[in-house]
């Protein structure tokens, strides 16, 4: 009978401020579902690292007749430096972090750029006395790369020891970077959404303010005449969290598994299961933020 | 039943206290007129008795509770005891006389089936026996100030406490309202009512209370709203003590 009361109640409630409701709904659904896509970006991102930083390899680089770089002096690696160098590869001391390395001279490598850049107008302008020879090293750990760079940087005829990942961060950082924006979109949003929540339940109670003050006076429980109120903010953000949960659902299913996964096959995206990993926390995020934020708003109204 | 021990209440940003050094015992079954200018702190008097407000000093009991001590958690279980009746009857205008007075027990949790058998109860306590199904509006101001006490009431409070109930009826119907009130005052509720009315306190001759300014001027047992005993109050600084006719 009580619970009959309280849940009338919110209907009514609901009925009375149907605009500002929607207004709720569509708030938190736009801002749970920043939240949402920001959450899959960032598991994205770790899903790529590893993915990416698995098949990242150390380039050392050799002197060439045109470079003056490290311990070049526009002197070609002689055949004795660059066996220097795969001796350390060799030695007890690198060979335990190197799964496998192999080298690349000019011909290879200019062979690797035309293939690269074919049809590009770089590829008929570059020699193959242009290419920069190179070991190329697949570590154990690719955290490592440091170890190798330590070595064999400062060996005479050793131009550079460059780690992929270097490249590869620079991605991720962009890729970061956009997850963060989307984080701080979303917390803009959210606080939007808690502003909205707090505004439309003060509404709500002001529109009740007589029944309200009647209840005090017979003397109501305060949890009686908060809950609700806190209900129907409840039932506002819910109904936003659920859209949102189905967006980015819809996201993954149609736009990273359909089109993202077709187009990049080689990569590793997200999957359904990901996305329904994070509805939930949307949902709970959702009526949390709406529970708080309409028991703030309505705490007024049952100060004594 | 009701005790104020040199209760001040102060406003914020008034300087002048609504409630000055009060002293006061109300006894359990008394019928209590509180009379005074608008402003004098009847209303302050009766919101502090019900908890609405803070005393700024003093201690308040009632019901033998210290109302200083009253977490606020705990307030809404402390009014149950108390029914209020105000000028403006205060009634829900979309609902029914039933409901009105049915409203009371459903938001403090009571079964419907204790609802329906007190609640015409109530109804017939005031004489609106077969009325519940009107709606407010269609009721006349005495009606609907019935309605009030009912909901009031409903839920056999030992205090009934009235904020001007005839303020707005006609001196016909406030008669009939102060019967009621008397009634009601005979089964054993304490019964504090604020007004301006000279007629009814003077016929009905009960304990009178008068407020000047926040201080109690007077307090008299079967006394009229004008006091029939001179009162002598304590010399001011300004002028030779004053004797009030």
């Amino acid at each position: 009978m009580r619970l009959g009361l309280v849940l009338s109640e919110v209907g009514q409630g609901l009925r009375r401020n149907l605009s500002m409701v929607v207004s709720v709904v569509l708030v938190t659904f736009i801002s749970l579902t920043f939240v949402g896509t920001a959450i899959l970006l960032q598991s994205q991102i770790t899903q790529m690292k590893t993915y990416w930083y698995d098949r990242a390899q150390v380039a050392v680089y050799f002197c060439t007749d045109f470079t003056t770089a490290g311990s070049c002096d526009q002197q070609a690696a002689t055949d004795d430096q660059i066996a220097a160098v795969e001796a350390q590869l060799q030695s007890a001391t690198l060979a335990p972090f190197i799964d496998a390395y192999y080298f690349e001279d000019q011909e290879l490598a200019f062979q690797n750029f035309q293939d690269q850049f074919a049809g590009n107008a770089i590829a008929s302008l570059v020699t193959p006395e242009l290419m920069t020879e190179a070991f190329w090293v697949n570590l154990v750990d690719p955290e490592q790369s440091q170890i190798l760079s330590d070595a064999l940087a400062g060996l005479a005829g050793v131009e550079s020891v460059v780690d992929q990942r270097s490249y590869l961060d620079q991605i991720f950082a962009i890729l970061n970077a956009s997850s963060l924006t989307a984080v701080g979109i979303a917390a803009l949003m959210l606080v939007a959404a808690a502003l909205l929540i707090a505004t439309t339940i003060r509404l709500s109670a002001f529109s009740r303010r007589r029944e309200l003050g009647i209840m005090r006076l017979v003397g109501a429980s305060n949890r009686f005449i908060q809950t609700p109120f806190v209900l129907e903010g409840v039932v506002a953000a819910l109904l936003g969290s659920l859209l949102a949960g189905g967006a980015v659902i819809g996201i993954v299913h149609f736009f990273v598994q359909g089109y993202l996964t077709q187009t990049l096959p080689g990569t590793s995206f997200v999957t359904i299961d990901d996305a329904l990993l994070v509805a939930p926390v949307l949902l709970a995020a959702g009526v949390l933020l709406a529970a708080l934020a309409s028991n703030v708003a309505i705490s007024r109204y049952l100060r004594v | 039943m009701i005790r104020f021990d040199e209760v001040t209440k102060v406003y914020r940003g008034n300087a002048r206290p609504a409630l000055n050094a009060v002293d006061l015992e109300i006894l359990a079954g008394e019928f209590v007129f509180l009379v005074g200018a608008s402003g004098s702190g009847k209303s302050s008097f009766l919101r502090l008795v019900l908890k609405e407000e803070r005393p700024s000093s003093g201690q308040i009991h009632v019901l033998g509770q210290d109302l200083g001590r009253i977490s606020s958690r705990k307030v809404p279980y402390f009014r149950r005891n108390l029914g209020v009746v105000f000028q403006d009857f205060r009634l829900l205008p979309n609902k029914t006389v039933f409901d009105n007075v049915a409203f009371t027990l459903q938001v403090i949790g009571k079964s419907k089936g204790f609802i329906h058998e007190a609640v015409p109860d109530a109804l017939a306590t005031v004489g609106l026996d077969g009325k519940g199904g009107r709606f407010p509006h269609e009721l006349s101001g005495g009606e609907q100030q019935r309605v009030a006490i009912a909901r009031a009431v409903v839920n056999k409070p030992s205090i009934l406490l009235a904020d001007e109930p005839t303020g707005n009826l006609d001196p016909a119907t406030s008669d009939g309202i102060m019967t009621l009130l008397q009634r009601i005052n005979a089964n054993g509720t304490t019964v504090v009512m604020a007004t301006h009315d000279v007629g009814i306190v003077d016929r009905l001759q009960r304990r009178v209370v008068e407020l000047i300014g926040g201080r109690i001027v007077r307090d008299e047992r079967g006394g009229s709203y004008t006091q029939t005993v001179p009162i002598v109050r304590a010399p001011s600084p300004f002028g030779p003590a004053e004797v009030t006719p």
